[in-house]
């Protein structure tokens, strides 16, 4: 076989593989999600399907929205509305490409790979605001309308927040920052840009207590209102990429990524990376729901000028010590 | 060029899973439409007029501060990668550059654009 299609089948194996990792983990998150939230409200959660813990109940609720009826509104825009879950679900994946499972265990190291996660986790915006205005709802134009001018607004700090890493670590390749880690994990050095970054996270995920994009209450579901069977599913298994993604992120640029004593690297990759994730939970149930008014205040008032302050400080103690 | 195989081949490759999905589940799927299952969701009342209307400006406003400082990141990627070698003097001109932006920024802030009306 020739070299560009040995290349390109390896390339196809990777996708299939990442493929079925995204897969399997929306299943396995959102049975933790509703375990985790069930423990929180002193309840069971799923327990039936595949007993003792309800470990089937998702892929059971996977199969029965196969078989939903895939309902269009009528005076949607139907072109927006179909291709809104796809271009969700592959900036999901698409992030996955630069992401350290352990060493050698990554998809492809881009030089670029910092500005890439960046680039790539922005589309996101674009899929939600095709999803509210293509469906000819209103609670999904409002919920796709928040969503949207909440993910720009921390955006910013988002990525100034990583940037600080990108200075620490000298280098934007994400195997390269988590190298640089061997010695102390940038979470030490950078407690104020892991904050934000956390912080910007959520509001990046439209999660708790930044889901007002989602709110229950008041919108419905917000941008997905519209979407049955598995056009919403496909949504849901990218909202769980996503908070995958995210989490694995914030392990790679402040938590020393696959690096940990005794436990092979991929075992400590993927502790690090649930525990961010169990917290995300566990923060939906803990903290109520921001508004409006407090949300923006807060990432342009407060989490902005935080970030750029970090980022020159952190600039001027790199190069001053 | 070939460090982005990969990246062209999941973009590519997930849109197909997507279409492909979508087929297959045409094919388990009932199809029955009808005028009240495909109206809007209102909970329950008729929905009046079309979704796609004017709203407030506010969102309009937010994007245009957000495209200043996204512009600004793009700038700050390569210079936070390569801050050793470019030193302090590259680190002020960034400081000139972020204080330009600030003042933006708090012009924004004192005409109430981001305190949400």
């Amino acid at each position: 076989m020739s070299k560009p299609l040995l290349e390109l089948l390896i390339a196809g194996i990777k996708f299939a593989l990442v493929l079925g990792f995204v897969s399997v983990n929306a299943l396995f998150l959102i049975w933790l999600e509703r375990k985790v939230s069930a423990r929180i409200q002193n309840r069971m959660g799923p327990i039936y399907v595949g007993r003792p813990q309800g470990w089937l109940q998702t892929a059971a609720d996977a199969l029965k929205l196969l078989t939903k009826e895939d309902i269009i509104p009528a005076g949607a825009d139907r072109l927006t509305f179909v291709v809104a879950p796809a271009v969700l679900f592959t900036s999901a994946v698409l992030l996955f490409v630069v992401i350290p499972f352990g060493p050698g265990l990554i998809v492809r190291d881009l030089k670029l790979g910092v500005a890439y996660a960046a680039a790539v986790s922005g589309l996101a915006v674009i899929s939600l605001v095709m999803a509210g205005w293509g469906s000819n709802n209103k609670y999904s134009l409002v919920g796709a309308l928040r969503s949207a001018s909440q993910m720009i607004s921390y955006e910013v700090s988002l990525i100034l927040a990583m940037l600080s890493v990108v200075i620490l670590a000298g280098s934007l390749s994400t195997v390269e920052i988590v190298e640089a880690q061997s010695r102390i994990w940038f979470i030490a050095l950078q407690p104020l840009g892991f904050l934000i970054y956390f912080i910007a996270l959520l509001a990046e995920l439209n999660r708790a207590p930044f889901d007002l994009p989602e709110a229950e209450s008041e919108l419905v579901a917000g941008y997905n209102t519209e979407y049955s069977g598995m056009r919403w599913a496909i949504f849901f298994l990218a909202e769980y990429a996503n908070l995958f993604a995210g989490s694995a992120l914030a392990v790679t640029l402040f938590l020393g990524g696959w690096q940990g004593p005794w436990l092979p690297p991929v075992v400590w990759f993927f502790l690090k990376t649930f525990l961010v994730i169990v917290v995300a939970m566990w923060l939906r149930w803990t903290l109520p729901r921001v508004r409006p008014d407090q949300l923006t205040s807060l990432g342009w008032k407060l989490l902005l000028p935080a970030a750029l302050v970090n980022l020159g400080v952190t600039g001027f103690l790199v190069l001053a010590g | 060029m070939s460090e982005y195989l990969e990246v062209g081949l999941f973009l590519v490759a997930s849109a197909l899973f997507y279409a492909v999905t979508m087929f297959m589940a045409s094919l388990v799927s009932p199809h029955a439409p009808t005028a009240a299952k495909q109206s809007p969701y209102e909970c329950g009342e008729q929905p009046v007029g079309e979704a796609q209307v004017r709203f407030g400006p506010n969102y309009y406003i937010i994007a245009l501060i957000f495209v200043l400082f996204d512009v600004e990141a793009i700038f700050l990627f390569p210079w936070a990668a390569a801050l050793r070698e470019v030193g302090m003097a590259g680190f002020i001109e960034m400081l000139v550059f972020i204080g330009v932006l600030l003042v933006g920024l708090v012009y924004a802030w004192r005409k109430k654009v981001l305190s949400w009306i």
